[in-house]
């Protein structure tokens, strides 16, 4: 390995300024398996590169890690270009934020918050439109003739009048070589006339598929360099303890153990290959530190936030006068508790990293290139732009593989650090790293108060507790102003619903327990509060949970639209219980997505619910693959019923119960209920699937239990908790 | 210590610790990266192996009890039931993040040779040992049943 890694980045070349900005991006070392042609290589944009193969290989900003960026984002670009779509392939861009930012984020380049599509949708377009324009300019100088009686189809570009047509490989050298058009001046399609965006016929695969099937799909797991070496860290048993000292005389025994170090975060083991690194590091005698550590249980924790809650906290959001609405008699109160989370995404926590004084190569399942990119700079002492990142597929995230203090790049870099330069290493957290190493959902206590009269919800009070994850971290920005976290109450302070006197507060609370974003964020919790406590007060008011909902969202059209369209779908005649079976329902916007969710459930085994069938409407505007549509919402839907039935994290002292799957419990296939899913049609701009699919599903199943003979209103999550039923 | 086992048809001469789970040597020893790492207490199914045509978790058998017995892993997964599965996950889109996908193969497959029309009772008690945190349950269903058809069409 004598090439230097900087040398596999990409130089790029800004063309144009402004809202899209286009560079010239010459091939970089994919991940993906395709043709990778060497000659004729036609790059009208950093988002596109066409091969003299007739390859259109799209270069895509986001991860994919599963949630179908590659698939989605190269239709936009197969769109404009009346692209071949057996022809397509995607690959990860790599780490550059003056090229590959979120359009929605700043100048950063990130995976996150349902964007992916969102962001790119133009952008994406616009850069197809650029390479078609190019493309039949071409043709048209080969051919000459007028570029305007040029047609593309599938692919293939014609001349009807002369009879000449050819594929695009024909005429990627020749494109190549011309002046790049404005592609702000470029005009693109009519929605009407899209034969790829909105296809459902079965035709537009995902391109993820076929390697995903057959082991072939690159993770960083699987990575194997000569010279590698792996480490594992031993991380505190409590948050925010630190090495005392460490005695690594046995662990150093175990055959193919290279070294031991001390790092910020804890003891990295390194060893030729993983498993000697996993025993070693059981073989580690270490003193900790645990004077700074958090000490508390969760139950504990519980309790501090259940008194918080009784008190006014930061006012979020208010209109009518809920003080006095709620100062009279028939005040109906309910207090939600919800528990940490992990995301545990399959992939638990894993990466690659090369180094020396020149520059560093990281290959990992990255999710916030430019954060990380920064911190492995500030770790290794090198300017951000030698550090080159090489994103590859990831075995999920849920939020895990985006922190907000990088935590995972710095230990990357630190232990690449710590055994010198010229090691490449493999740094690799097992199952039990992944459910032990905090970064949870944080623990939430709701304190809910409503008033119905004469038929209708009058006032509603809901005070929200819990950490913050963002507060005094780079993300800031993202929502917290004047002692307010706006992550922490989104869903909770502005309702779909037409309440008259309304009220929302917050208290942050300060807790030793790293937190983060998990699949929907604020919505894990705010949903399930806000349409149970709904459902709770609309049977207290003798009406139906569709109908009732209905009459208060007069202004909310496309909630109503969703969930008009679930109720359609699933049948709706009441919740029931019919044959020990009863309805619940939910409808949450998260993300710019609306989503309804009916869920049916009985009471199963050991009187744990029984999820039969879970019915979904969404409304995520233009509908660019309905059927990676339909997979986010079935696996938002099967995580979230998963964690809404088994789903704790919990803390003894400070130390974590839960260790790998076996107790913390993960849904497993005959656990998974029926799913239904409806698209809405919708011309509005289109928005996120890989979240929205989520918050629903929780308060649907709540809501369907609590009207089974015996079972109270869930207050408490995992519904599988004895305290529960 | 040295061992001699026998993956995909081949032998392989492997030299490591008896106790070595055999997922790590497959994958680190003799570069068969399709079996991966989920969990390492046979509790997620990512690390599913056959062992004489046997479905099992190379996270939990240690190199020293594979002896004479045929390893094969998703590299080695072939026959008609193997590219039924595979065309039929193909086709549905199963995979979303994919990690746990060579797992939910390999049991899939090992489902069909033992069942060829499989009950969703089958389905489920074949495949409750296969975790998939993106919950692709709904297709993996779906495909086995799509590849039962594909083998008795």
């Amino acid at each position: 390995m004598s090439q230097h890694p900087l040398q596999l980045s990409r130089r790029a070349v800004l063309q144009s300024a402004g809202a899209l900005i286009i560079g010239v991006c010459l091939p970089v070392r994919g991940v993906f398996g395709q043709a990778r042609e060497a000659a004729k290589l036609f790059a009208p944009n950093a988002f596109v590169r066409v091969g003299a193969d007739n390859t259109v290989t799209v270069i895509v900003k986001q991860i994919e890690f599963g949630q179908g960026p590659f698939t989605g984002l190269a239709t936009l670009v197969a769109e404009e270009m009346d692209a071949d779509w057996s022809m397509v392939r995607a690959e990860h861009a790599p780490a550059d934020e003056k090229i590959y930012n979120n359009l929605l984020m700043g100048p950063v380049q990130i995976t996150g918050g349902s964007t992916s599509i969102a962001n790119s949708f133009e952008q994406m377009r616009r850069a197809g439109a650029m390479a078609r324009t190019m493309l039949v300019q071409a043709a048209a100088n080969s051919w000459k003739v007028p570029a305007n009686e040029i047609t593309v189809e599938n692919g293939v570009i014609r001349h009807a009048k002369s009879r000449r047509e050819g594929r695009f490989g024909e005429f990627a050298a020749a494109a190549a070589i011309l002046q790049a058009p404005d592609p702000q001046t470029l005009t693109l399609k009519d929605p009407a006339v899209f034969k790829l965006i909105g296809k459902d016929d079965g035709s537009v695969k995902r391109l993820d598929s076929v390697a995903k099937s057959d082991g072939t799909a690159l993770f960083a797991m699987d990575i194997r360099e000569p010279g590698m070496v792996v480490a594992v860290v031993a991380h505190p048993p409590r948050f925010g303890a630190r090495v005392a000292s460490v005695d690594g005389t046995q662990a150093r025994a175990v055959p193919g153990v290279v070294d031991i170090k001390q790092v910020p975060s804890g003891v990295a083991v390194y060893a030729r290959t993983t498993w000697p690194a996993i025993r070693a590091r059981e073989l580690l005698k270490i003193t900790w530190d645990e004077s700074a550590a958090e000490k508390r249980g969760s139950e504990q924790i519980i309790e501090l936030y259940r008194a918080l809650a009784q008190k006014p906290g930061v006012l979020a959001a208010e209109h009518g006068d809920p003080q006095t609405a709620l100062a009279g008699d028939g005040v109906i109160e309910a207090e939600f508790v919800l528990p940490y989370l992990a995301q545990s995404p399959m992939e638990p926590l894993d990466g690659y990293l090369r180094w020396d004084p020149q520059g560093a190569q990281a290959r990992y399942g990255c999710q916030l290139q430019t954060a990380d990119q920064q911190a492995i700079a500030k770790v290794l002492g090198l300017p951000a732009e030698r550090v080159a990142i090489e994103t590859l597929f990831a075995g999920g995230s849920f939020g895990r593989r985006a922190q907000h203090d990088q935590q995972f790049a710095v230990e990357l870099a630190e232990v690449a650090k710590a055994i010198g330069p010229g090691r490449p290493v493999k740094l690799v957290w097992t199952r039990e790293d992944d459910i032990r190493g905090g970064y949870y959902r944080p623990i939430f206590v709701h304190r809910l108060r409503g008033v119905v009269r004469d038929g209708k919800i009058a006032a509603w009070s809901n005070t929200v507790v819990g950490q913050s994850f963002i507060v005094g971290t780079p993300f800031e920005s993202f929502g917290y102003k004047d002692g307010l976290d706006s992550l922490m109450v989104e869903g909770a302070n502005e309702l779909p619903y037409e309440i008259p006197n309304f009220h929302c507060d917050a208290h942050i609370a300060d807790v030793g327990v790293p937190t983060l974003w998990w699949r929907s964020v604020g919505h894990t919790h705010t949903a399930f509060v806000v349409e149970a406590f709904v459902d709770e007060l609309l049977q207290a008011a003798g009406k139906d949970p569709v109908a009732g909902r209905l009459e208060m969202m007069g202004k909310a059209p496309r909630e109503a639209g969703v969930l008009r369209a679930v109720a359609a779908l699933a049948k709706w005649n009441g919740p029931g219980p019919v044959n020990g079976r009863a309805g619940g329902v939910a409808v949450v916007k998260s993300f710019n997505s609306y989503v309804a969710q009916i869920a049916e459930v009985s009471i199963g085994d050991g009187g744990v619910p029984r999820v039969h069938k879970v019915w979904c409407a969404i409304d995520c505007g233009v509908a660019v693959n309905p059927d990676v549509i339909r997979s986010q919402m079935e696996g938002g839907i099967g995580y979230g019923v998963g964690h809404a039935l088994f789903g704790e994290i919990t803390l003894d002292e400070g130390r974590v119960v839960q260790s790998n799957f076996d107790t913390y419990r993960s849904l497993r296939i005959h656990e998974m209920p029926e799913i239904e899913v409806t698209i809405v049609p919708s011309t509005e701009k289109p928005t996120g699937v890989g979240e929205p699919g989520v918050p629903p599903a929780a308060p649907a199943v709540a809501n369907a239990l609590a009207r089974l003979p015996g079972r109270a209103r869930p207050r408490r999550l995992p519904l599988s908790r004895s305290d529960v039923a | 210590m040295a061992f001699t086992i026998k993956v995909n048809g081949t032998a392989k001469n492997v030299e490591a610790d008896g106790d070595t789970p055999l997922l790590w040597i497959l994958r680190d020893d003799l570069g068969l990266t399709g079996t991966k790492f989920g969990c390492g207490v046979a509790q997620c199914g990512a690390c599913t192996v056959f062992i004489d045509g046997k479905p099992l978790r190379s996270c939990s058998m240690p190199l020293s009890a594979v002896g004479n017995r045929e390893v094969t892993t998703i590299e080695g997964n072939s026959g008609r039931e193997a590219e039924a599965i595979h065309k039929a996950w193909v086709g549905r889109d199963v995979p979303q993040c994919g990690y746990c996908q060579s797992g939910q193969v390999m049991s899939a497959t090992a489902l069909l040779r033992r069942i060829p029309h499989p009950t969703d009772r089958d389905i489920d008690l074949a495949m409750a040992g296969n975790i998939c945190r993106c919950a692709t349950y709904v297709r993996i269903r779906a495909a086995i049943k799509d590849a039962a058809e594909m083998l008795s069409a």
